[in-house]
């Protein structure tokens, strides 16, 4: 079988590259896309440490459902105000979003 | 393989409060529907409705007279039913009540009165009130997110604007950015624990910190990317740039609840956690526990960036929002305070007053902003308060009392907060971050005694409005933070009760 460690390694890695899309990312789109993917890499760590830790308890499967949940909740209310920008700007840039500086 | 719980099992009574309110917001979602565009001022007053209900309820658990679950379990240990939720629930619905109040007229005047507000204002302070009762760290997020959701549309709720439409952008992609950060690490301490019920991690520690390596490293990083999560929301200082442009731009009536709604909220949870959850997480034996260095640390930075950057801050709006991360610091200090052993319940104490002092005080600054505010949402500068106290005693004395509490003077409720905080840091033997406390408080004075300068010694027109449920709400504001002030024993001898239900 699969040691746990290479499934932490992979949510690991797939959480780096959402960090990583964040931060270098100008499309606030794509910024949208590596959030669900640093999402998607804690699921992945729930369910491995559910299958190897406490395969008799289901609460790492559930925890892993409701971050779906949520996630999907994000992401409507994300598009929606970021539609709502692009229809006054015609830019989803987040750069562009520089009204206010201190 | 799965059990069915019975209805009796779940143990519903204990979460009337919050249950109440979020089955009369469902209600209010579909009312609103039938209430015609030219009247919504009749979904406020069914918002205030429910959320009276939902006070009385907490009150009466809080003074005792009908407890609503004394250190009880709800949900299989989900839902903690103790006097800390007690005194969350209240600051959290007295907030959202001054908060319904102050946005009644301004949402008129700035063309956006639309019903969703009071529902989306009161599934916020569901949330707020589920962070002070979470159980399980499965709570602390379906909450945090139940808390943030609506908030992150309330901050563009002045659409078409565009500076409103920029600070809600802002706010979501950073605040969904802190919940990635957060879920991690709650994965992290699943992974050590095995658990994500705070009660089975409370005990899960003892055998890790005897343990090995390897589950003491999850542990320790999970805890810090929470730190991360939770820090964003009551936005403390590495992670606060959002909070300056997100008051900035947002409805100033949404910033008035939001900047003590989200702070309560994210105090409650990191208190739950860390004082609750993982008290006993010490890594040298005799030493507080492993995250008390870096939650001081924190504290420390919060304190000094927060309170530097507001002093050459010239719009109010952005002068409050660095005030805010400046308390964010006092009340965190109180946190770290917690980790040393057997201060978890004097921490939490400390919390709860500074928590009900700052709500009272910063609802009431950010009304006065409201007040002197135009409907384009310009003349929020500070050279706005020139000349009010000629024009607007009453208003202008108020707008004074607010910055002296958020100062610290004696006779204000800023003042028994602070005082309570810092008590709680001394007994934690956290004397470099107290001294930098009140060095901090010191500087403050600065920026908050300018403003009343501006508006006593300097000439200017000083217009404002203030509608009669604008009116009450800075009443309300002030006569709480007086009557702290004068009489702190009234807040003091209810904090006493206040117990986390484990920990310490």
């Amino acid at each position: 079988m699969v040691p746990l460690w290479m499934y932490l390694v992979v949510a690991a890695a797939l959480f780096s590259t959402g960090l990583y899309g964040v931060l270098a990312r100008r499309n606030a789109i794509a910024i949208l896309m590596s959030i669900e993917l640093m999402l998607n890499a804690v699921n992945i760590n729930l369910v491995a440490f559910w299958r190897y830790q406490k395969p008799g308890d289901v609460s790492g499967q559930v925890f892993a459902a409701f971050v779906f949940v949520v996630a999907a909740a994000e992401a409507a209310v994300g598009l929606a105000l970021i539609i709502a920008i692009y229809r006054r700007r015609q830019s989803v840039i987040a750069e562009d979003m520089n009204l206010m500086k201190w | 393989m799965f059990e069915v719980p019975s209805l009796s099992d779940l143990n519903i009574a204990a979460t009337l409060p919050v249950m109440s309110l979020v089955l009369g917001t469902c209600i209010l979602l579909l009312a609103d529907l039938f209430v015609p565009q030219e009247r919504k001022q009749l979904t406020a007053w069914l918002a205030v409705a429910g959320l009276g209900v939902s006070l009385a309820l907490s009150l009466l658990s809080l003074g005792d007279v009908t407890r609503f679950g004394d250190g009880d379990e709800a949900f299989a240990g989900m839902f903690v039913a103790d006097t800390f939720t007690d005194a969350v629930n209240v600051i959290a619905l007295v907030t959202a009540l001054l908060g319904v109040m102050v946005a009644y007229n301004y949402l008129e005047r700035t063309g956006t009165q639309r019903g969703e507000y009071y529902v989306l204002l009161l599934f916020t302070t569901a949330g707020v009130m589920f962070m002070g009762a979470a159980g399980d760290l499965v709570v602390v997020f379906v909450a945090l997110e139940l808390l943030s959701i609506p908030l992150y549309i309330l901050s563009g709720f002045r659409r078409p604007q565009e500076a409103s439409e920029e600070s809600a952008m802002k706010y979501f992609l950073l605040g969904a950015f802190a919940s990635g950060f957060l879920v991690y690490g709650i994965a992290l301490i699943y992974g050590a624990t095995g658990t994500t019920g705070l009660h089975d991690i409370w005990i899960a520690v003892d055998d890790i910190v005897a343990g090995d390596a390897t589950s003491q490293y999850l542990l320790l990083i999970g805890a810090g990317l929470m730190l991360v999560g939770l820090g964003f929301k009551v936005a403390a200082v590495p992670f606060h740039m959002w909070t300056p442009d997100v008051y900035q731009g947002a409805p100033t009536s949404v910033v008035a609840y939001m900047s003590v709604a989200a702070k309560v909220g994210g105090f409650a949870a990191l208190l739950r956690v860390l004082a609750a959850g993982m008290p006993h997480f010490v890594l040298d034996a005799g030493a507080p526990a492993a995250w008390q260095d870096t939650v001081w640390l924190v504290a420390v930075l919060t304190m000094l960036l927060g309170n530097l950057v507001a002093i050459v801050q010239n719009d109010l709006k952005r002068l409050l929002a660095y005030s805010s991360i400046a308390h964010a610091g006092y009340v965190l200090l109180a946190v770290a305070a917690a980790g040393s052993a057997g201060l978890a319940d004097e921490s939490a104490q400390a919390v709860v007053i500074y928590m009900m002092a700052y709500a009272f005080t910063n609802v009431g600054a950010f009304s006065v902003v409201i007040a002197v505010e135009k409907d384009d949402a310009s003349n929020t500068g500070v050279t706005s308060m020139r000349g009010l106290a000629r024009s607007q005693p009453w208003l202008a004395a108020a707008m004074a009392l607010f910055m002296l509490s958020l100062t610290g003077i004696p006779l204000t409720a800023g003042f028994v907060g602070k005082w309570f905080v810092f008590k709680a840091a001394i007994s934690a033997d956290l004397f470099f971050a107290v001294v930098v406390g009140a060095v901090t408080s010191l500087i403050s004075a600065y920026y908050y005694l300018r403003i009343v300068w501006y508006m006593y010694f300097e000439e200017g027109d000083g217009e404002a409005v203030i509608p009669w449920p604008l009116a009450a709400a800075i009443s309300i504001a002030a006569v709480g933070t007086l009557f702290l002030g004068v009489m702190p024993y009234l807040l003091t001898d209810m904090a006493r009760e206040i117990t986390l239900a484990f920990g310490g």
